[in-house]
């Protein structure tokens, strides 16, 4: 059976401090972060923090950041804190990450990555204020510097603990290496070793070269198509959490839309059994790499047992099993009346990737990047290698607006301003993050540490308390809207929660 | 505020042909088209002033 798809992305964003011969990203994104909470969240001091309590050390590994490595005038202790908006916002890997909170479709999903982009941009202008003379933040949405470091843009969605591993390693290697060719950010160059410069001036995608394992559980080294990570953030009886570290960051609302949309799709389909051909690549990991190294699209790709596929044609067959799926058991579980919308604009993908894919120069962002790199070269009479390209690249994700190169591009939007607005103070209404959000909105004082399945209230008098919220689809605003209005003390709270 | 939106697109499952789509897409290639020269001027206003040393520059710590 399937499970609804809660959804949620996490970005590492890229971080450069300008102006100084010793940049320190882990003091930077500290700097940034903490420079945000104090203009747009001061009452919540001290602030909320991140609580460890249900993660395993062997996922979290920020505990033994080596704080000595800080820079002296900043704070030193990593910031990790949780918004009014249900996000989390903390340093990681020498990284600023936003955590969007759980959303219900792949359109809230979409809504709320673009409020993290806000976040970032607010946090940049926050920061100014407290850097020297001729010092700069500056973040950048990508997963790659060029020179083979790689950061970051994971997904997550809720799954059937029911549904065999084994299934979601078939079917979802064959759709997480296909779908790169709707929701690739494309790359001048390549990064994989031993592979030249020349052999691929641009690529569909950011991350495929740093991908060596079909399966397993790192993320940061031997990078796996399919991460093992089991750690549900839920009731671990019913629920697993796919956490899918194969796509890049989007610039595109679009390319996020389709990524999440789709994909939840796939999963529902997974849990159904509904996908009827399972694509075995002889290769999976070079296959992964072939198709991003291939911007025609029509290089036809091994199976195990010898035949050959374009990744265009995986995606068509994906998409007919989809229409069949949707027709026989409805949208309930992908999305609801969201997943209709997916459909279409996926349908409408395909066909335009199989006639032209410069068609989607406003919605796919690796055409959009790719499109305009072309018309520079070709005014600048440029060869590939030239640095401008390769910091056109770079600049194509600068979170600045004036410099953002992907936001002077009229990229169609699937969000509204006002929604966005919205969405970087508001949790989502649909999922478990109404709750979180909205009691650290009215209780923030009293909240003394936070997570993705729990809150932990000082109500003043002893001991803490702490509300477990392990289904992701309760605490919804239908769920606990009243009960919140209603209470005017924590304690208040926990007695009818209790009750 | 999201449901609403839906509203407006619980339409049919995307079996049916969109050819209407076709010329305004093509329409948008055209505007595209006109647009990019404007565009490309303004790149090499706000592009990093010495690409090189900027590419060079951009180094990031791996992470996940």
């Amino acid at each position: 059976m399937a499970v609804p798809k809660t959804i949620g992305i996490e970005t590492e964003y890229g971080i450069v401090l300008k102006g100084t011969d010793d940049p320190n990203p882990i003091a930077a994104s500290s700097l940034l972060i903490n420079a945000f909470l104090m203009v747009r969240e001061p009452k919540s001091q001290p602030r909320v923090s991140w609580d460890f309590e249900d993660e395993s050390p062997s996922r979290d590994a920020r505990g033994e950041t080596p704080l000595h490595a800080l820079a002296p005038e900043i704070e030193t202790h990593l910031v990790n804190a949780v918004l009014t908006n249900g996000s989390r916002y903390y340093v990681d890997h020498a990284h600023p990450e936003y955590s969007t909170p759980e959303c219900a479709d792949a359109r809230s999903v979409t809504v709320h990555d673009r409020a993290g982009e806000e976040i970032l941009i607010e946090s940049m202008a926050a920061a100014s204020s407290m850097l020297g003379d001729g010092q700069e933040i500056v973040v950048y949405k990508n997963n790659s510097d060029g020179k083979g470091n790689s950061y970051g843009t994971h997904e997550n969605y809720l799954m059937d603990r029911k549904t065999p591993f084994g299934q979601i390693v078939h079917h979802g290697i064959a759709h997480l290496i296909t779908r790169q060719i709707y929701t690739g950010s494309g790359k001048v160059g390549t990064e994989l070793p031993g592979m030249n410069r020349d052999e691929v001036t641009f690529q569909l995608t950011q991350r495929a070269d740093f991908f060596e394992e079909q399966v397993g559980l790192e993320t940061t080294l031997k990078r796996p198509i399919i991460n093992t990570r089991d750690e549900p953030h839920a009731d671990a009886r019913k629920y697993r959490r796919l956490h899918v570290i194969a796509g890049d960051a989007n610039m595109s609302e679009v390319a996020t839309y389709l990524k999440v949309g789709v994909t939840a799709i796939i999963l529902g389909m997974i849990e159904h059994d509904a996908i009827s051909r399972i694509y075995t690549f002889a290769d999976p990991v070079r296959a992964m790499q072939q198709i991003s190294h291939d911007i025609t699209l029509k290089r036809p790709l091994e199976l195990d047992d010898g035949t050959k596929i374009r990744a265009h044609e995986v995606q068509q067959a994906l998409f007919a099993d989809a229409q069949k799926f949707i027709e026989t058991h409805g949208t309930e579980f992908v999305g609801g009346p969201v997943a209709l919308d997916v459909m279409e604009r996926w349908g409408h993908t395909l066909d335009a990737l199989g006639r032209d894919p410069m068609e989607l120069a406003t919605t796919i962002d690796w055409v959009a990047k790719y499109r305009l790199l072309e018309a520079y070269r070709e005014r600048h009479g440029l060869e590939w290698d030239d640095a401008r390209l390769a910091a056109m690249d770079i600049q194509y994700t600068d979170m600045r607006p004036g410099r953002s190169i992907a936001r002077k591009l009229g990229l169609e939007r699937i969000s509204s301003d006002a929604e966005v607005q919205a969405a970087t103070t508001d949790p989502p209404e649909d999922t478990r993050a109404y709750f979180r959000g909205e009691c650290l909105r009215k209780w923030g004082d009293h909240i003394v540490a936070a997570n993705w399945d729990s809150l932990v209230f000082d109500v003043g008098v002893e001991p803490l308390r702490r509300i477990p919220m392990m289904e992701p689809t309760r605490g919804t605003r239908k769920h606990v809207g009243t009960v919140l209005e209603e209470c005017n003390t924590p304690l208040e709270l926990l007695e009818r929660l209790n009750g | 505020m999201a449901e609403r939106e839906q509203k407006k697109r619980s339409g049919q499952p995307a079996e049916s042909e969109q050819v209407e789509d076709l010329p305004s897409a093509s329409e948008s290639g055209e505007k595209l088209k006109s647009d990019m020269d404007d565009l490309l001027d303004e790149i090499d206003e706000v592009l990093e002033t010495n690409a090189e040393d900027f590419v060079k520059s951009y180094i990031q710590k791996g992470g996940q």
